[in-house]
């Protein structure tokens, strides 16, 4: 069993742990003296196998975490086509995409769409928070029935958008239509709006996917925060005579802050990663170009183009590692300002 | 405060008389907040109507899932659309199609309009494989180096449980493109292996497996298990695991959900291989040039009904792990 003693692997340490408790137990059980094996496994069973249970994170994410991340910085100063490297480029990927209009045009989408999906999202949480904190009846089925975005793949619940947001079939433009909204286009009129024609309009669309899907799952993290707020905060702030409403924003809002300051960077950083919505809002997804003139097309969405469907795996990393950067100081940036709004003028 | 009192009940009369849509939201009567805090305070009517089309906006999309898979070509080009799927029969067919159990004529043409029968059926297998093996990886390994961070004594164990931390900030998907080069040289691309391996243990599961831990497992117990001459495996096998089992269930589920749904890296790997997962599968059938949406959406619904089903059995594990994990977090 002492053959074990460097095993990191983590199949290794399950096959031969129990193997060392039975051996271990016999030695000290039976001889009633420790044996110079026995005494061995005990030794190794307090400094090394706690080493062994860990070692499966640390291995995991230095091999598919860490590495990737580091070496996709190598990967963008060589040329890469598909999996076959060609040598080193030195800067010319970085200089390519600071000149590249479809890199910034890609920008000011991931940030539109970005913008109009965690605004609303997280103050609509907050509001579906402060209505589940109540004496409810019922509470448990509202507090699941909100999860039901959370657990809806995304690919089925953006096919199902997709069709909502139809232009000549969608049941909201039809809906649309019927309040009087028509759109006239060369060819004719239809009811409602085109809303993969213009930016706009397909950045709300894609938000509105974002915003559906996320804002039950915020609104319990920060029900979580506002249960966990001293009951007597709310007696001192009675005498102000405080209503929910206020006392929303001026009392619950205030206290639950680090929770809001936690959901901001979460959604700084999955919103700018955003791949899903904008790939499957395409009438034919697997084109990766978002829209007839990538009019919705989000950077990971352009990594995803250059990386696989031109190959050019080189050019995808820098714009990679360009979006990292982007995305650490606007998370940085974004809690920053979150902690100064919540602390100026309160109180 | 009696004046504030007298106000508001006589607003909450109002309220009472010509309930509007135009009064805004949650500006409702102060005087039965006074002194309260608000998970004291009984929730109002309109406090539920509001949950209520939360409830319902949610559920929406689910609902128009099964209505445009229970049309056909002619009824969904219906103006308005219909709003209550109309026949069964549609949807079973509509079903049976993404599954490949049938044929529909297509007009002009001489054969049958079919789906190949292995390729959905084999996504929704590929899926169901990877979801139990990552959340049993997810498990085992991460409830074994929680316990090792909450019960065990070592060298340099407080900075390694920063470092796990920190890996919880790291925007990871960046590292996309060299991950997919270190799995071709693995050979691991378009193989399920690549989805699952790099999935199967996270700094989150850690870090909440070693809090629910710390809190459950008493030291003493540990000790005495120590003393008795059982081994660290032992203890964790049967001293800790029957303790952790409600915090497993909950992180159980949450992987569950999580790796089910999981899209971006699974296009990435397994998009043009043999062994698409479910999400990958329907990308697939929403693209091309022979699209039938109701075919695509009968595959969207099968995909999240497993889910549904989840949320049924276990909704209140799962309410319970996202608030859990909220506070530990």
């Amino acid at each position: 069993m002492s053959a074990t003693g460097g095993a990191q692997a983590a199949a290794a340490a399950a096959e031969s742990a129990p193997v060392d408790a039975t051996s271990t137990r016999r030695g000290s059980g039976l001889g009633k003296e420790p044996t110079a094996l026995s005494d061995f496994l005990a030794r190794f069973d307090h400094k090394v196998i706690p080493y062994v249970l860990i070692a499966p994170f640390f291995v995991l994410f230095t091999v598919f975490g860490l590495y990737p991340l580091i070496y996709n910085g190598v990967v963008s100063f060589q040329d890469w086509n598909y999996a076959k490297n060609n040598g080193w480029m030195g800067f010319a990927n970085y200089t390519r995409v600071f000149g590249d209009a479809g890199f910034w045009h890609a920008l000011g989408n991931t940030f539109g769409i970005f913008l109009l999906s965690t605004v609303p999202q997280l103050l609509l949480a907050l509001i579906l928070a402060s209505l589940l904190n109540r004496r409810l009846r019922a509470q448990n089925f509202f507090r699941v029935g909100i999860l039901l975005p959370y657990v809806t793949p995304i690919v089925a619940s953006t096919l199902i958008f997709a069709q909502v947001f139809g232009r000549d079939h969608g049941i909201l433009n039809s809906f649309l239509g019927s309040l009087g909204v028509h759109t006239t286009i060369p060819t004719g009129t239809f009811a409602g709006i085109d809303w993969r024609n213009t930016a706009a309009t397909s950045w709300t669309a894609i938000a509105t996917m974002v915003n559906w899907k996320w804002i039950g799952y915020n609104a319990l993290l920060y029900l979580s925060a506002m249960q966990s707020i001293p009951k007597d905060v709310y007696e001192a702030a009675a005498l102000d005579g405080a209503g929910a409403w206020k006392q929303l924003w001026k009392i619950t809002v205030p206290m639950i802050r680090p929770m809001v300051l936690f959901t901001v960077v979460l959604s700084t950083i999955g919103g700018l990663q955003l791949f899903t919505e904008p790939m499957l809002f395409e009438p034919n997804p697997v084109a990766a170009t978002g829209g007839t003139h990538g009019q919705w097309q989000t950077i990971a969405q352009l990594i995803y183009n250059w990386g696989w469907k031109h190959g050019e795996l080189s050019y995808a990393a820098a714009m990679s590692w360009i979006m990292f950067f982007i995305i650490v100081i606007l998370a940085g940036f974004n809690a920053f300002i979150t902690n100064r709004l919540g602390g100026g003028g309160k109180r | 405060m009696t004046q504030s009192v007298l106000d508001e009940s006589k607003s909450a009369a109002q309220h009472a008389a010509a309930a509007t849509a135009s009064v805004p939201p949650l500006k409702r009567s102060k005087a039965a907040y006074l002194g309260r805090s608000p998970q004291d305070t009984p929730a109002s009517p309109w406090n539920y109507v509001f949950l209520v089309v939360a409830i319902l906006v949610s559920a929406f999309p689910i609902y128009w899932m099964f209505v445009i898979s229970s049309g056909t070509d002619q009824t969904l080009a219906h103006i308005p659309p219909d709003v209550i799927p109309k026949s069964f029969a549609n949807l079973s067919h509509n079903v049976q199609m993404v599954l490949g159990l049938t044929t529909e004529q297509v007009s002009g043409a001489s054969s049958g309009r079919s789906f190949s029968a292995a390729d959905f059926t084999n996504a929704f297998v590929n899926s169901i494989l990877v979801t139990t093996i990552v959340t049993a990886g997810m498990l085992f390994f991460c409830s074994l180096a929680g316990f090792a961070f909450a019960k065990l004594r070592f060298k340099g164990r407080d900075p390694l449980m920063v470092i796990v931390l920190l890996t919880l900030t790291i925007p990871n998907q960046l590292g996309v493109v060299a991950l997919y080069i270190v799995m071709s040289r693995l050979g691991w691309t378009e193989q399920l292996i690549s989805v699952i391996v790099p999935a199967l243990v996270s700094a989150f599961g850690v870090f909440y497996m070693r809090q629910f831990i710390q809190d459950s497992v008493p030291d003493e117990l540990v000790e005495s298990a120590r003393v008795d001459g059982a081994s660290t495996f032992r203890v964790y096998w049967n001293l800790v695991l029957p303790i952790v089992r409600p915090a497993l269930g909950v992180l159980g589920l949450l992987t569950a959900v999580g790796t089910w749904n999981e899209f971006q890296w699974a296009l990435i790997t397994l998009g043009s291989g043999p062994h698409p997962t479910i999400g990958v599968a329907l990308s697939r059938l929403a693209s091309g040039s022979y699209v039938k949406y109701r075919i695509v959406i009968a595959g969207s619904l099968l995909a999240t009904l497993p889910l549904i089903l989840l949320l049924f059995v276990a909704g209140k594990q799962i309410v319970k792990g996202i608030m859990e994990g909220a506070l530990k977090a």
